[in-house]
């Protein structure tokens, strides 16, 4: 194999993976009839996004952004820390699709209560 | 016919999302200067340290420089969790009986789930007690001490936490976060601002206000979710 290539896919293959399980979340959001799935693949979308994000942040022998007693030596040794902004931003976003997942499932539960099926064909009011 | 079109869809998604991310190096340093910083994250990497004697980089951003996005971030979950109960409220009928699971759990479960519960109650505590020199912080340990209520839930079928202490909880540590703020506001001229004296790095009692402000977050978070895996269990059953 030509070793360029070789690299870039080394090199994407986490850009790659974040990619594909928001791509996989898309289709579960989409092409899927069960509400828990539904909300199955809002989550997925969510650990993409957040892989991404930190993937961004990411510097290629960095260490984590801490300055214990470990963490200044290595950084007297020249070592770099990643980027902190990230992490602290998938922090929030982390917590809030928690948010939204709760609110997403109570709202499924209670759509099976009233109907008593979770697939979006059979319930028969949401037809136009 | 619709999954061939939802698929060709995804493709046209993913081919700009690839493409967007061709330009962006997998692991390249994008701080730039760090001595100098003009970039964000290069601006907190060397402050930190020196001004707010925090070893933890991300929970000095989560909770001083970013804090006012943290009271707001915590009142989104509360919100959730207000938003959840509403939503699946239900009138107690008569004779009807609140249980966690429908149905028994084995003795395995029950005798493990009461051996490791203080364990995991005390790692939660931990991690946010410690989330200003070690990973973790308040949403961290919070999630941690919920995980230990939900093992409680699963193994016995008439566990219950009393809604009244988890509210008086999570109010409470809502309190004390606002009450730091407008402590920041009156003594320090701005919402927040870290007034109390940093201490040395790499001390448990370092960073001012931050300990106290993440162990708020850390009950909060704790009791807002316990209440939620509460709320979503609930099963009300007729005898």
């Amino acid at each position: 194999m030509d070793p360029v290539l070789y690299n870039k896919i080394v090199t994407f293959d986490i850009y790659g993976s974040a990619i594909g399980l928001i791509l996989i979340g898309l289709y579960a959001l989409l092409v899927k009839k069960h509400l828990i799935k539904m909300v199955i693949g809002l989550s997925i979308i969510d650990s993409g996004v957040n892989l991404l994000f930190i993937a961004v942040g990411f510097i290629k022998g960095g260490t984590a952004p801490i300055f214990s007693p470990k963490g200044i030596e290595l950084v007297q040794k020249g070592v770099t820390m990643v980027d902190p902004v990230p992490q602290a931003l998938v922090l929030t976003a982390i917590v809030i699709g928690f948010g939204v997942t709760a609110v997403a499932l109570s709202l499924v539960i209670r759509l099976y209560r009233h109907h008593n099926t979770a697939r979006i064909d059979n319930i028969k009011s949401l037809k136009w | 016919m619709k999954k061939a079109i939802v698929i060709l869809l995804l493709a046209v998604v993913g081919w700009a999302l690839v493409d967007a991310f061709t330009h962006v190096k997998f692991g390249e340093s994008r701080l730039g200067d760090l001595k100098n910083p003009n970039t964000v994250g290069a601006f907190y990497l060397q402050k930190t340290a020196p001004e707010l004697s925090v070893a933890n980089v991300v929970t000095a951003i989560v909770v001083n420089y970013r804090g006012f996005d943290t009271l707001g971030e915590v009142t989104v979950l509360f919100l959730a969790a207000a938003g959840l109960g509403s939503i699946l409220y239900r009138r107690k009928e008569k004779g009807a009986h609140d249980t966690m699971i429908l149905k028994n759990s084995s003795q395995l479960l029950q005798t493990g789930a009461r051996l490791i519960f203080p364990a995991i109650l005390v790692l939660g505590a931990y991690v946010f007690i410690h989330g200003h020199l070690t990973p973790g912080g308040g949403f961290q340990g919070g999630v941690i001490i919920a995980t230990g209520f939900l093992l409680m839930f699963m193994a016995y079928k008439d566990y219950h936490v009393s809604h009244n202490i988890l509210t008086w909880v999570e109010s409470l540590a809502g309190v004390l976060f606002v009450t730091v703020g407008f402590w920041g506001l009156i003594f320090g001229g701005s919402f927040l601002k870290n007034t109390m004296g940093t201490g040395v790095l790499n001390d448990l009692l370092s960073g001012g206000v931050i300990p106290i402000v993440y162990i708020a977050v850390g009950f909060k978070v704790a009791a807002e979710l316990t209440g939620v895996l509460e709320t979503l269990l609930n099963f009300k059953i007729k005898k």
